[in-house]
């Protein structure tokens, strides 16, 4: 996994709530069998005005033209501004790796769900949760300036905004550590070998049934 | 000091190690296996030199890929190539890797969530994981299961655990008992319309009261199912007798002295009377009513005796424009009576709702009777090969086509469209699946989650309806 320390880019706006993982990456794009390409389709239902399909090249089909992300103004937007509970529905990792993919590395909202929150950290990027107002005033902000950017400071936790004002956020110890670092979660689980042994050992004692 | 939740007494047997950072290290009993987020977590491994740490603890099938209609071709049957590699990919990993594999061509494939519990593969007191959101079905049985995402199926592999925080507990006690016609699809679908689809985010749900303890294992699996379209990722219910003798004599359950020590255990998969939960909430089951969706997010539905909700109604800003963007894209117009809209297609199957009883409860329904002559197609999708044999020996098969439905070979089908069974491009369907996202069934297909029978009446009717009418 890439390590994420800080990031200063572009703030594309997303502002509907409950925006689920099917419309983060349709289903059909989930028959591949690589973690990677998936960039091309991300929101691919409300990108393009046909459907897609893998496999299909993408460069010349119809542009929905009121799509955000097909705005000029947000071209190379690395930073997402979205509404409560994103990410919500299916478990599919292909979301994180799509949104990734198309160059998104912190995803800004009231609420996320939680599978995809998890999802996210193990892919390098930072999902920030801030309070309701926090956000409506980031849409605001993005609405009224062309080229809005965020500076995101994972160590020290902040968002400065263009004035210098900044907010603070929260993220769990151990997700920050994971993605200061750049940390593979296997390989920290496998220096734990022997609790999972000894864990095996006393639990099929106890529960045979089980093993 | 305080007794422990369900959640609790199988989060504590679990834990390997504190890592002292909030997470723990819980260990994994069972881990599930499809087609679509196994791949790259297979791959992960190979690209480590990594194996599995406990092969005998998976067990794999292919579901969402699979055709529902003729199987004689095998793999080479699936037109999609692209389908058809990933569906080769499961068989060749699982069979590199030494995983169980019920393969397309085996009677006892099926969707996951319907074969686990089936085979015994489930058992109370276990930790489930798959790669799928709807793991949280396997909570019926007293369990601990929930979706992960690919890096954590590869991870379980790899180390038969999972890093993970504790869940905050509640409780969702469904009161009293449902009027007739009320199932468990009701029950949830009502559930998550008073919670909202982000009201369980960050919780274990319990689900509990003397409603849900009337509900048959099928009934249970259908509400925890759906746990995760209200934000919890796992759902779970205490265990019961009905829990026991579903299990006892399944192939994968415990046999002789070990099940006589299993059942012990078992005695104590529930929460304790003086637990604490978080958050509890208290349903009364009369009240429910048969529960039919009008929008784009399962926390939007009504019972079929109400009208399209009005977004003119809704104060909150960000809520009110959600109403008008799904109304839209379903092209229903507010105020319209839910009994008076019709659909294109009917939808009978999923994780959700394709075991036997649902599809008896389908069949009762349409026993009989014949589909209207608006429904384009009606697919009756039954959960696994086995649940299909059954059905067939119960002749219900026959009620289905004869009444103008389709028979088809068990899979996920058109619960999310990744085989050839989908919707068109605004066409309306009735379905028992999970999830009415936008073009979940197919790109610009409208869908409204119901229950079997339900989405049984509506087939033959050609529009909801309230099928007391239908089974008086």
């Amino acid at each position: 996994m890439e390590k994420f320390t800080s990031l200063k880019a572009i703030v594309a706006p997303m502002d509907r709530p409950n925006v689920d993982t099917d419309a983060i990456i349709p289903k059909q794009f989930l028959k591949s069998i690589k973690r990677s390409g998936f960039g091309p389709n991300l929101f691919d239902e409300w990108r393009y005005l046909d459907h897609g399909e893998p496999g299909k090249d993408n460069s010349g089909r119809p542009l929905n033209e009121e799509f955000i992300l097909n705005q000029k103004r947000y071209n190379g937007a690395q930073i997402l501004i979205a509404r409560e509970n994103f990410g919500c529905g299916s478990s599919r990792e292909h979301a994180p790796w799509a949104l990734l993919d198309y160059g998104f590395q912190v995803i800004i909202a009231p609420s996320f769900a939680d599978i995809f929150y998890s999802n996210s950290f193990k892919n390098g990027i930072l999902l920030i949760k801030l309070d309701a107002d926090v956000i409506e005033q980031l849409f605001n902000d993005v609405a009224a300036n062309e080229g809005y950017e965020l500076a995101v400071d994972l160590e020290n936790q902040t968002i400065t905004k263009a004035d210098g004002s900044v907010i603070k956020f929260d993220v769990d110890e151990f997700r920050k550590h994971r993605l200061l670092n750049g940390l593979d979660d296997i390989g920290l689980t496998m220096q734990h070998v022997d609790d999972i042994k000894a864990y095996e050992q006393r639990r099929s004692a106890e529960a045979p049934w089980l093993f | 000091m305080a007794g422990k939740t369900l959640y609790e007494k199988i989060w504590d047997q679990h834990v390997v190690r504190d890592n002292g950072d909030g997470t723990a290290l819980l260990y994994i009993d069972r881990q599930l296996v499809h087609e679509v987020t196994s791949p790259q977590a297979f791959e992960g491994l190979r690209l480590a030199g990594r194996k599995l740490w406990r092969v005998d603890a998976n067990l794999a099938t292919p579901d969402h890929n699979v055709p529902t209609t003729d199987r004689s071709k095998g793999i080479a049957g699936i037109e999609d190539p692209i389908s058809r590699l990933q569906v080769e990919t499961l068989d060749q990993n699982c069979a590199e890797f030494g995983v169980t594999e019920f393969k397309m061509d085996d009677i006892r494939q099926g969707i996951v969530h319907v074969i686990g519990p089936e085979q015994g593969a489930t058992l109370p007191g276990m930790t489930v994981v798959c790669g799928d959101s709807h793991t949280s079905t396997h909570g019926a049985f007293g369990a601990l299961a929930h979706g992960i995402g690919t890096s954590e199926v590869e991870h379980v592999m790899a180390t038969q655990t999972l890093v993970q925080s504790k869940s905050k507990t509640m409780l969702i006690s469904v009161n009293g008992e449902v009027n007739a016609g009320i199932t468990a699809k009701d029950i949830v679908l009502a559930i998550i319309g008073e919670t909202g689809t982000a009201g369980g985010t960050g919780y274990a749900i319990e689900f509990g009261g003397d409603a849900i303890k009337a509900l048959s294992m099928e009934g249970r699996m259908t509400v925890c199912n759906m746990a995760i379209e209200a934000g919890a990722r796992a759902g779970m219910v205490a265990v019961d007798q009905k829990t026991i003798d579903y299990v006892e004599g399944r192939p994968y359950a415990p046999k002789g002295e070990q099940w006589d020590l299993a059942v012990k255990a078992w005695a104590d998969l529930h929460s304790d009377a003086d637990a604490k939960f978080d958050e509890v909430i208290n349903i009364d089951a009369a009240s429910i009513k048969p529960q039919v969706t009008w929008g784009t997010s399962p926390e939007m539905v009504v019972g079929v005796d109400q009208k399209v909700p009005d977004p003119a109604n809704e104060k909150d800003d960000v809520k009110r424009e959600g109403m008008v963007t799904a109304l839209n894209y379903m092209g229903l117009t507010a105020n319209t009576p839910m009994n008076e809209i019709s659909v294109d297609k009917v939808f009978i199957g999923s994780c959700t709702n394709s075991r036997i009883e649902d599809m008896r409860a389908a069949a009762e329904v349409a026993k009989g009777r014949q589909v209207a002559s608006n429904i384009k197609l009606a697919l009756v999708v039954p959960g696994s090969g086995l649940i299909k044999k059954q059905a067939e020996e119960e002749g219900l098969d026959k009620i289905f086509t004869d009444a103008g439905f389709e028979w088809r070979e068990p899979g996920c089908s058109m619960c999310l469209a990744m085989n050839a069974d989908r919707l068109e491009p605004q066409e309306r369907c009735a379905s028992t699946s999970n999830r009415n996202f936008e073009g979940r069934q197919g790109q610009g297909g409208r869908t409204h989650l119901v229950s079997p029978a339900m989405a049984a009446a509506a087939a033959i009717k050609g529009h909801f309806v309230d099928v007391n009418e239908l089974i008086k």
